[in-house]
């Protein structure tokens, strides 16, 4: 068990580093705590294996420290440093049962054989894989192989933590579901440190208490799913999480008015200020598509918009909509009239998030 | 949807029976028709039956040829596939080390049988080959044209040397094919070096040792060009292997009936052989599917 912290840590797989884009892993620190379940997720390519390596000693960082409980583990190796992981398809022993399967781990470090039997007879039970136990592993469908792979990380009841390298990616849609279940079931019953690396926004927030969000090779938001939803730090998350993502509109204010593009929009009074102290030339405002009003007919302050067409998803619709010459995207309730050819929007200043250089700016609402 | 039975197109495997009549069943039918007829010429022949089996089966000397055989073909099995295995493990896996590795190894194979017999038998002389020479300097009197065992030695050397690249490169290849997922979960699962090799790079050879198995089986049994140039089958018959028992009785005394008699046994040995391996390995592989 451990508590995993990252120290200015950074890497680079070029000989010759020029500029912040030859680096998979941009300098960052980060605590990962113990006992915690945490997931990482991003797009393809932004750097989450990589760190997922590095954390467990496969991969040795450029620079930078990776701590365990306080010490420096950066020479150690993946056995030394007593880490289990899991990766995206199955690795199981072929010539094995799955009996043999979840006890290699433990023999591999002369558990005794009374040991042994209890730790996989109870992570058996947990998997559900009690009645497999004697099959040779060779011939388990795949899901039951993701099952014993995760099974030889939860038999050592002594590691630092456990790390997924997007362990489903295989697995059946329904079957997906219920080995999530039995994951956050797992995290309860044994207390160890997870970290999930995922892709997926909806896995990720249905195992981990706090999700790191990676983005071109750095964590841009670590929060709980609910923050990452209301107030995301940084555009990628607004963009990334959610679905559809938050609308981003490019924004200036001139005269006391604030202008997406040649429309004027109603804001408040601390939404204005704001941007007009920004100095930056990349000044955005997003609103999440759930938090846009949509009204058929003409409110006080609403933004007249063009309505393009509606999307039908059962116990919603999602409208796309154009507000001078600007496609947003509003989510609107199965109860709510959907609006067709015109519409008037308006949004709620407390909804609002501004961004400088993509970063989050607070807004003071007074 | 209505599946059409058309019988007419029998028809169209006929080139491909044409074809195997004329490179297998027809040739290997006049052997079996010798082996069951004493031929003395065009118009003269006496049908013999099972004769000639009898004779050739009970004959003390192709008795002794065949366990010479069987004794040849496991020895060099039982060194040339450890052997090639480990190779295999060392060669280096990546960068011109890799490409430098292959050409060396894959060497030996391309060398056509005769000349390797020839490139030996110059090797092992005592007065200018460098084997034969600098064995007799450091004390020993080498010498593959008196002593028996001199020359089984040097016989499974040559091919030891010869073949082993090929079980080398067929393990090569399989053990590339190995994701390198395998090797880090081996790592995080901390397993020894030697677990490594027993339960993900050994299984993981199993298909291509197969047919390592049997290629280097069938090719061995058959061996014929390599002894006959270096030892001509001696000293006596010490290494006078089936193949060339065959031609002598053949080509040499003309006994037509007798050596056709013999070569279906012998063609019928290897068959037997590698068909009850085959078998073996498949039921072997079998009885994992069901599960213990």
């Amino acid at each position: 068990m451990a508590e995993i912290t990252l120290k200015s840590l950074a890497h680079t797989y070029s000989a010759n580093p020029q500029s912040p884009q030859d680096y998979a892993i941009r300098e960052m620190n980060h605590v990962w705590q113990q006992g915690g379940a945490y997931a990482l997720l991003g797009p393809s390519g932004c750097g989450k294996s990589t760190l997922l390596n590095i954390i467990s000693g496969l991969l040795e960082p450029s620079s930078g420290e990776v701590l365990f409980n306080g010490e420096v583990v950066n020479a150690l190796t993946p056995e030394a440093r007593n880490i289990a992981q899991v990766f995206q398809f199955p690795v199981i022993y072929d010539t094995m049962t799955v009996y043999d399967n979840l006890a290699f781990p433990l023999r591999n470090v002369k558990t005794p054989e009374t040991r042994v039997h209890e730790r996989v007879m109870e992570v058996a039970e947990v998997l559900e894989l009690t009645s497999q136990l004697k099959r040779k592993a060779k011939n388990l469908t795949a899901d039951e192989k993701q099952k014993v792979s995760m099974g030889r990380g939860l038999v050592r009841d002594d590691v630092s933590a456990i790390l997924f390298d997007e362990p489903l990616t295989v697995i059946d849609p329904q079957l997906k579901w219920t080995l999530r279940r039995k994951l956050k079931e797992i995290h309860q019953r044994f207390q160890i440190t997870m970290v999930y690396v995922t892709h997926d926004q909806l896995e990720a927030s249905t195992f981990a208490d706090k999700i790191a969000v990676m983005y071109e090779g750095q964590v841009v938001q670590f929060g709980t799913p609910r923050e990452l939803f209301e107030t995301p730090n940084h555009t990628f998350v607004g963009y990334f999480i959610g679905s559809p993502g938050m609308n981003f509109l490019d924004v200036s204010a001139r005269d006391g008015v604030v202008w997406a593009g040649d429309t004027a929009l109603t804001v408040g009074q601390g939404v204005r200020d704001a941007i007009e102290k920004a100095t930056s030339s990349s000044i955005k405002l997003g609103i999440r598509p759930e938090f846009i009003e949509v009204h058929t007919d003409p409110v006080e302050d609403g933004m007249p918009a063009q309505v393009d067409h509606a999307q039908d998803l059962g116990t919603y619709s999602i409208v796309y909509l154009t507000l001078g010459g600007i496609s947003l995207k509003a989510r609107i309730e199965e109860d709510q009239m959907t609006p067709t050819g015109k519409a008037w929007l308006r949004f709620p200043d407390e909804r609002l998030g501004l961004y400088v250089d993509e970063y989050r700016v607070e807004i003071d609402h007074e | 949807m209505n599946k059409v039975h058309n019988n007419r197109a029998w028809w169209l495997i006929l080139p491909m029976l044409l074809l195997v009549a004329f490179s297998a069943v027809i040739p290997l039918m006049t052997v079996v028709n010798y082996s069951v007829q004493d031929v003395f010429d065009a118009n003269t022949r006496f049908f013999t039956g099972t004769e000639w089996f009898k004779e050739m089966l009970n004959d003390p000397a192709l008795q002794a040829a065949v366990l010479r055989q069987f004794a040849f073909s496991l020895t060099i099995l039982a060194i040339e596939v450890p052997l090639g295995i480990g190779v295999a493990l060392i060669m280096p896996k990546k960068g011109w080390q890799a490409s430098a590795a292959l050409i060396l190894v894959t060497m030996p194979l391309l060398i056509p049988w005769n000349v390797v017999g020839s490139i030996w038998q110059i090797f092992t002389r005592g007065d200018i080959g460098l084997m034969g020479w600098s064995l007799r300097e450091l004390g020993y009197g080498y010498n593959i044209t008196s002593n028996p065992v001199d020359a089984w030695v040097t016989i499974i050397l040559m091919d030891v040397w010869h073949w082993t690249s090929l079980i080398a490169l067929l393990c090569y290849s399989g053990l590339r094919s190995i994701p390198d997922a395998y090797y880090q979960a081996a790592r995080i699962d901390r397993a020894s070096k030697w677990a490594v090799f027993r339960y993900i790079q050994l299984p993981k050879l199993t298909n291509v040792l197969v047919i390592g198995v049997l290629l280097r089986f069938m090719h061995s049994f058959m061996i014929y060009a390599e002894p006959f140039v270096l030892t001509g089958g001696g000293p006596g018959s010490s290494t006078t292997f089936l193949s060339q028992s065959l031609t002598t009785m053949a080509i040499g005394q003309q006994d037509l009936g007798p050596s056709a008699a013999f070569s279906l046994i012998y063609f019928l040995i290897i068959l037997l052989v590698t068909w009850v391996f085959y078998t073996a390995i498949m039921n072997m592989q079998k009885d994992n599917n069901k599960g213990a």
